[in-house]
């Protein structure tokens, strides 16, 4: 056969498997909406989630998600712990990046490389690999300084550019912003994923359009996908009843009941991975902001306790979150490994309990306390405060609430400049030690316990930390989560509150699946 | 003349200097960047060297006299959210609010100053007294409200316009506009109604009450008297008198609808620089923020010195006086 002929019958074997596939669907634009923008289109510049739920559709990693989170290979085939410090990763062959070049071992180094440089936030994904070696084009070896049996679920946004493209580009590492320069990775991009960048305009439009030459056949029909932030809630709520987009996220709360009731619309809602909890200074030995003089009443379990049983979460869930919340006892949410049930269930509300309490504790008139707050970062915080502050009151605690926008909230209190205090979250490695290492564990140097802002300690809690960072069996892993779990449950270290729900919104001919870490994946959307 | 110019010109450089100065004094209070440069997984040591690296721990009115000395040279920095040179972003979305900002001003004048006109003419008519009903609505109705219920009716019950942004833009040289498209002028439809109402209804009450006083003077009675026609005595001699104040107004209102376009650029997703403005605070993104406030600082101060210079247009009294004084 010559070429030709042969291209022909290729063409039309194409054109009749396009006609039988068109029944089912056909080629779509999609329109979407966030109300926040993605900072720039450089996979390694910032570790921010929406930032990186978009580029998931352009940019690759190692190891994805699957549709119920499960771990599914993409760059990598297959991977395997040869020993207890080395992981090794099977490249996917014939993976073609969107300029044409063919991804090698070369781009896992190279990415590897381009994330330990100034200017990268990606630096605390890979810290824990002390080196990377080629054993050939399609194999690679991940060292690590200790054993970590969860190295691949930490992969999942750590995604892998083209050597080549960012060598002619001059963009072998994220912009600085220190050092005054700009990078073509900004505005452009070059990934392996089912979606190619068409265009970027920064707050205002993204447009990706479908990879032909993807790896795999992309289940979605869009061919197009135009990306929009709208940061007004009304705004993004009219645009979406108008007809302008066909799925815009989040919904405001206030609003999920009508566009349920709009007979061409969709609301999904779901449990979110994040928690949100309230932490107490535990080792100071006066409150910075309190009347009582001397001591630190927050030192003392009961005081605690107190605190957790004057919370009436369900009137929380009931009348500030409508709902769409999901009251914990855990610092992690179901669907984080490590997750244990039976640990989930919260001591009763129990006003009178808790007064109690307090008078043992030596306070029964209760005491004044100051409240760091923020009210534009998680769903309905400073309400939530708010509402916290008159539950206290009933058992004598004067909270004095400082609610403030999250630009200067976080800032103090990440410099511990507070006594009580609201935060969210989420682990990154969908995995309880990412939690523990961060929220649990007593600050030190290396990180750990870097938002334990109000330095909770405990010395059984940090062996367990550690043991279970390297422990390679999973029975006994679980097991140390738990007891860790149990012992700070116990000691009421922090005042877990709920997972706020996910709230999307689109066209009822539009199918989505909504993930817990809120990703929005382009791949599996269908258009209708 | 020439004099008067360069004198202006040198006070325009005080103000903006202050402005800036002011500006950089505030920053203080808005936050800590770094805390969004970074995720949340970074270390407490990372992020205080990125802070140092950055300036961000010195007193402020170091950081002053480095953005000062920088934007001399006309560098403005690189945005700490965006990672861009400031000035890109600036003049990516300047056409924008320009664009939106001009047909606002245009709206406003070419129906305030006829409304204003007539209702000082006709009293008592049933169209001035509606005129005069809107004009309240539009002065005392916050303009996000106006923006909102605009976008309810037009958007989502009748669907005749699109609820946001701009449309598509055609590109001349680094310009964008949104004039040469269909989506595009009809995406500009509801936003600059909502940011021209304000402003209309203000110049069409300043018409009408200057109206109604020059009405009442002499000159017009004498005019009368000559036996010229209603038209000549209204358009020639009335109007042309109202006018200095009007344009005093105006310009400094034209100032405003560039500087305050923000409600309507964030109600609307505009894609202009007072959205750009919005997403800096909430970033606590300094470089942005204090180009941006040096930028409209230079607008007021060009238009105030704009509107100067159309005074002597106007007003042939100033140009006589001034000849008499260098005599």
């Amino acid at each position: 056969m010559s070429p030709t002929v042969r291209r022909t019958l290729k063409a039309l074997l194409a054109l009749v498997l396009a006609g039988g596939l068109a029944a089912a669907t056909h080629a779509a634009t999609y329109k979407f909406a966030d109300q926040g923008d993605a900072t720039s289109m450089d996979p390694h510049s910032l570790n921010e989630s929406l930032q990186l739920s978009l580029l998931g559709n352009i940019y690759e990693p190692l190891v994805g998600r699957g549709k119920k989170l499960e771990l599914v290979p993409l760059l990598a085939t297959s991977w395997k712990q040869t020993e207890p410090t080395v992981w090794r990763f099977n490249l996917r062959r014939n993976v073609k990046f969107h300029d044409g070049t063919p991804f090698t071992v070369d781009d896992v180094i190279f990415s590897y490389e381009r994330s330990k440089v100034d200017g990268s936030d990606m630096k605390t994904k890979i810290a824990t690999v002390k080196e990377m070696r080629k054993i050939d084009d399609y194999t690679v070896d991940f060292v690590t300084n200790d054993p970590f049996p969860i190295l691949p679920d930490t992969l999942n946004t750590w995604f892998i550019m083209s050597k080549a493209w960012c060598e002619k580009n001059n963009a072998t590492a994220p912009v600085d912003v220190r050092k005054g320069k700009e990078n073509a990775a900004t505005l452009r991009a070059n990934g392996t994923g089912p979606f190619m960048l068409k265009s970027r305009e920064p707050g205002v439009r993204t447009v990706f359009v479908q990879n032909p030459a993807y790896w795999e056949k992309v289940e979605s029909n869009v061919t197009e996908a135009i990306f929009t932030p709208i940061k007004n809630d009304a705004t993004r709520v009219a645009a979406l009843i108008s007809g302008d987009i066909d799925m815009m996220e989040p919904v405001p709360l206030q609003d999920i009941e009508k566009l349920k009731a709009a007979p061409a619309l969709n609301v999904l809602q779901g449990p979110e991975l994040r928690t949100i909890f309230l932490g107490m200074d535990q080792s100071r030995d006066e409150l910075l902001f309190s009347n009582v003089k001397g001591k630190n009443p927050f030192k003392d379990r009961r005081v605690r306790q107190a605190f957790y049983q004057a919370i009436d979460i369900e009137a929380i869930k009931s009348r500030i979150m409508r709902g769409a919340a999901t009251p914990t006892n855990l610092m992690i949410a179901p669907g984080i490994r490590g997750f244990d049930p039976a640990l989930n269930k919260r001591l009763p509300h129990d006003t009178a309990a808790a007064k109690k309490l307090m008078v043992d504790a030596g306070y029964p008139d209760g005491f004044e306390v100051g409240m760091n707050c923020p009210n534009d970062r998680y769903v309905n915080d400073a309400a939530i405060c708010q509402a916290i502050a008159a539950m206290l009151a009933q058992i004598g605690v004067k909270v004095n609430l400082m609610a403030e926008t999250k630009v200067t909230y976080f800032p103090k209190i990440l410099s511990r400049n507070t006594s009580f205090y609201m935060l969210g979250w989420t682990p990154d490695s969908y995995d309880a030690q990412n939690a523990i290492f961060a929220l649990l564990m007593t600050p030190a140097a290396n990180g750990q316990g870097l938002f334990n802002l109000g330095s909770y300690s405990n010395k059984r809690v940090d062996e367990l930390g550690k043991a279970i960072a390297s422990e390679l069996d999973q029975t006994k892993r679980n097991a140390m989560i738990a007891e860790l779990f149990k012992i700070h449950g116990d000691e009421f270290g922090t005042l877990p509150l709920h997972q706020q729900a996910l709230a999307w919104a689109a066209k009822k001919s539009i199918q989505l699946v909504q993930l817990a870490d809120n990703t929005n994946q382009l791949k599996w959307t269908i258009v209708k | 003349m020439l004099a008067f110019i360069i004198r202006r010109i040198l006070q325009s450089f005080a103000v903006m200097a202050v402005v800036a100065f002011i500006a950089f004094a505030l920053f203080n209070f808005t936050g800590d960047p770094v805390t969004f440069m970074v995720g949340q997984d970074a270390t407490q040591e990372e992020r205080a060297r990125l802070r140092s690296d950055l300036g961000l721990d010195l007193p402020f009115y170091v950081q002053f006299g480095r953005f000062v000395g920088r934007a001399i040279q006309g560098d403005f920095g690189l945005s700490l959210r965006q990672g861009r040179k400031v000035s890109t972003l600036l003049k990516e979305r300047l056409p924008a609010t320009l664009e939106l900002a001009f047909v606002a001003a245009v709206l406003a004048l070419v129906l305030g100053v006829p409304a204003g006109v007539y209702t000082a003419l006709r009293r008592d008519s049933w169209l001035s007294q509606l005129l005069l009903a809107i004009s309240l609505i539009g002065v005392s109705l916050p303009t996000f409200l106006i923006g909102i219920l605009l976008i309810l009716v037009f958007a989502v019950v009748l669907g005749w316009l699109p609820s946001f942004g701009r449309g598509d833009t055609v590109a001349l040289g680094w310009w964008t506009t949104g004039f040469l498209t269909k989506s595009g002028l009809k995406a500009l439809i509801l936003p600059a109604i909502t940011l021209s109402l304000f402003q209309m209804t203000l110049i069409m009450r300043l018409v009408r009450a200057e109206m109604l006083e020059v009405l009442r003077t002499d000159y017009i009675k004498f005019a009368r008297a000559r036996g010229l026609t209603d038209r000549t005595v209204h358009f020639g001699h009335a109007l042309k008198n109202t006018l200095v104040p009007v344009i005093t107004i105006t310009g400094l209102q034209l100032g405003a609808i560039i500087a305050f376009a923000i409600i309507t650029e964030t109600v609307f997703q505009w894609p202009g620089m007072g959205l750009l403005f919005i997403q800096a605070v909430s970033f606590a993104d300094v470089p942005v923020m204090a180009a941006y406030l040096c930028f409209i600082a230079l607008v007021f101060v060009l238009i105030n010195l704009i509107v100067d210079l159309l005074y002597y247009a106007v007003d042939p009294r100033l140009r006589i006086e001034r000849l008499a004084a260098a005599q």
